[in-house]
């Protein structure tokens, strides 16, 4: 019942990013690699195409239809891990996941234990979708793209080729 | 429900003194006011209902059917007085023979799909459903289609939100059975069922009725209506969850198996078979909802002493004003998902505003204590024939006034400045 909340989860990058998607598109199949990820409870969908070349991730692409929160999450994705290597890239989505895993009550006392090894300053523009947490049925809408991400690094590496490429959150 | 019905006597509803009946409503959520307008998936409950289900829990609980001692007969009363009960509120006429107690709505369809559907259908014979229905009255005959090799014909809906009966004829020729819902959750659409029931039994069908969302919010009678089925559900009529219900022609329910095997439902048991009892019981296996069912009488009390006419023009006035409000503050903004009128519409409004996703509107609404449902209702079909993957709900009950409709405008006046 917070009165703050919603401007924490709206915020303007987030807004932005949702209105003026970056890196939105897809890519030829092979050489990239593709994969979906549905929430099939509210119908979110997120596709997203991955070119690596040498362990780094040369390009990023992103299809797909819903929420802002999970549109927006999805664009501010493609912007940080575009041009990383795959290393780099799993370790961005570990540290999101961190961030989408911190307790509210923790978000409130914003003390340095509270962001869990997090490096914030690492992170960017994604530090904006912190808010979501407060808005626990969201959390899946903010990592849904980050979902299919982590599968299509996976496959780039080889660690699962039997595995199906569909994600449901 | 008839025409002379809805012209017989209306008496305006006293929202306030209504409210106060529901404690969640007068007193609020963490002490705040909210508005609730997701009736049509979970009604409220007034605190008669709680009472009835505590005072049974305190004092008279025992298990059904089996006990000599004078408690036992006493909560045997109690359950079998809310057959008699529900069967009166919907037009039975053998109530204590043809209400079937099941765990909600959908049970009571998969009962018809399983009991009568499994041993009445084969390959090739053909299942009638409309494209607006709720996938509880889909997945069922869904599943038959899959596991009997049955034909599934669907009714159409019109660009109008109503249904397209133009071929009717031809689509229920030949059918053995037609499911149809009384009103549509996401469109607040009512069919014109007596005419499909009266195409379907011409044809030779048996018709299923899935009431869950009309028999809450109108006077429903069975034998008005014409079915052989009707599907009902507790907790959208201010009864219990836990609770559903199954109406069927007592001739129809004897010539059918059982569905769930187990205690209660049979007459002999030895290794080589079973003699199944009499109906109703022998489609109530394991011990039944009791306390439920105490609510549920509580509830429908509740309801005939407001009256079932009153409750659906108070969902009529409320629906037509909140759908004026919507075209007057946001005109072209707003894309109103229903039929424009309230003669064949109950009070759920499926609405878009601009192109904001129906989860944002529910957001930024939730902020302002207002509660809409937003995603696909169970309706999938239904989504993509409006060509979406999910719409906004407000749904209305006898608990809602003016005040909650502009409560709803006010809040999706701020998500269209949030997202402008």
């Amino acid at each position: 019942m917070s009165s703050s909340g919603l401007e924490d989860l709206y915020r303007e990058i987030i807004l932005d990013h949702y209105r003026n998607p970056r890196n939105r598109g897809s890519m030829e199949v092979p050489p990239s690699q593709r994969v979906e990820a549905y929430n099939p409870l509210c119908g979110d969908e997120v596709i997203v195409y991955l070119l690596e070349k040498n362990g780094v991730l040369e390009d990023v692409r992103i299809e797909g239809q819903g929420c802002s929160i999970s549109q927006s999450s999805a664009s501010l994705m493609s912007a940080a891990v575009k041009g990383k290597t795959i290393e780099e890239t799993r370790q961005i989505i570990s540290d999101f996941k961190k961030l989408m895993s911190i307790h509210e009550s923790k978000l409130e006392d914003g003390t340095d234990d509270a962001q869990m090894d997090i490096d914030m300053d690492a992170m960017g523009e994604l530090a904006a979708l912190q808010g979501v947490v407060r808005f626990p049925v969201r959390i899946k809408c903010a990592i849904l793209a980050w979902n299919a991400l982590a599968q299509g690094l996976d496959e780039i590496s080889g660690s699962s080729p039997d595995e199906p490429r569909q994600v449901e959150k | 429900m008839t025409d002379t019905d809805i012209a017989t006597t209306k008496t305006q509803l006293d929202v306030e003194h209504i409210k106060q009946d529901f404690p969640l409503l007068s007193k609020g959520f963490h002490g705040e006011s909210i508005a609730y307008l997701d009736s049509a998936a979970s009604s409220q409950r007034p605190t008669c209902v709680i009472d009835a289900m505590s005072g049974y829990y305190n004092y008279s609980h025992a298990n059904v059917h089996r006990g000599v001692y004078k408690l036992a007969e006493e909560a045997d009363r109690l359950y079998e007085n809310a057959r008699i009960t529900t069967g009166k509120f919907v037009g039975a006429p053998d109530p204590a023979r043809e209400i079937v107690f099941t765990k909600n709505a959908t049970e009571a369809i998969n009962l018809i799909a399983y009991s009568w559907g499994m041993h009445r259908l084969s390959e090739g014979d053909v299942v009638v459903v409309t494209e607006i229905e709720h996938h509880a009255n889909l997945v069922p005959w869904i599943m038959l289609h899959k596991e009997r090799g049955i034909e599934l014909r669907v009714i159409p809906m019109r660009d109008d939100y109503l249904l397209d009966l133009d071929n009717l004829e031809e689509i229920v020729d030949g059918a053995k059975l037609v499911a149809c819902t009384l009103m549509s959750n996401v469109l607040g659409t009512i069919p014109p069922f007596k005419k499909i029931a009266d195409a379907a039994h011409s044809a030779g069908a048996i018709v299923v009725a899935d009431g869950a969302q009309l028999v809450p919010h109108a006077h429903v009678d069975v034998k008005e209506l014409d079915c052989d089925f009707l599907a009902f559900s507790g907790h959208k009529m201010l009864g219990p969850t836990g609770i559903g219900v199954l109406w069927g022609k007592a001739e129809l329910l004897d010539s059918i198996p059982p569905f769930i095997g187990g205690g209660g439902m049979i007459l002999d048991v030895k290794f080589e078979g079973i003699v199944p009892a009499e109906i109703p019981t022998r489609f109530e296996a394991g011990t039944p909802p009791i306390a439920e069912a105490v609510g549920l009488t509580a509830a429908i009390e509740y309801l005939d002493n407001i009256g079932m006419n009153n409750i659906f023009h108070h969902d009529a006035e409320l629906t037509a004003y909140t759908i004026d409000s919507l075209k007057n503050t946001f005109g072209r903004d707003i894309t109103i998902m229903g039929p424009d009128t309230t003669e064949n519409r109950g009070g759920v409004i499926s609405l878009a505003l601009k192109d904001i996703h129906p989860h944002d509107l529910a957001q930024v609404l939730d902020e302002s204590n207002v509660c809409i449902r937003a995603g696909h209702h169970c309706a999938k079909p239904l989504m993509r024939r409006l060509g979406t993957s999910a719409t906004a709900r407000a749904s209305f009950y006898l608990y809602n006034d003016t005040s909650d409709a502009d409560r709803l405008i006010e809040a999706l006046s701020k998500a269209a400045s949030i997202f402008g």
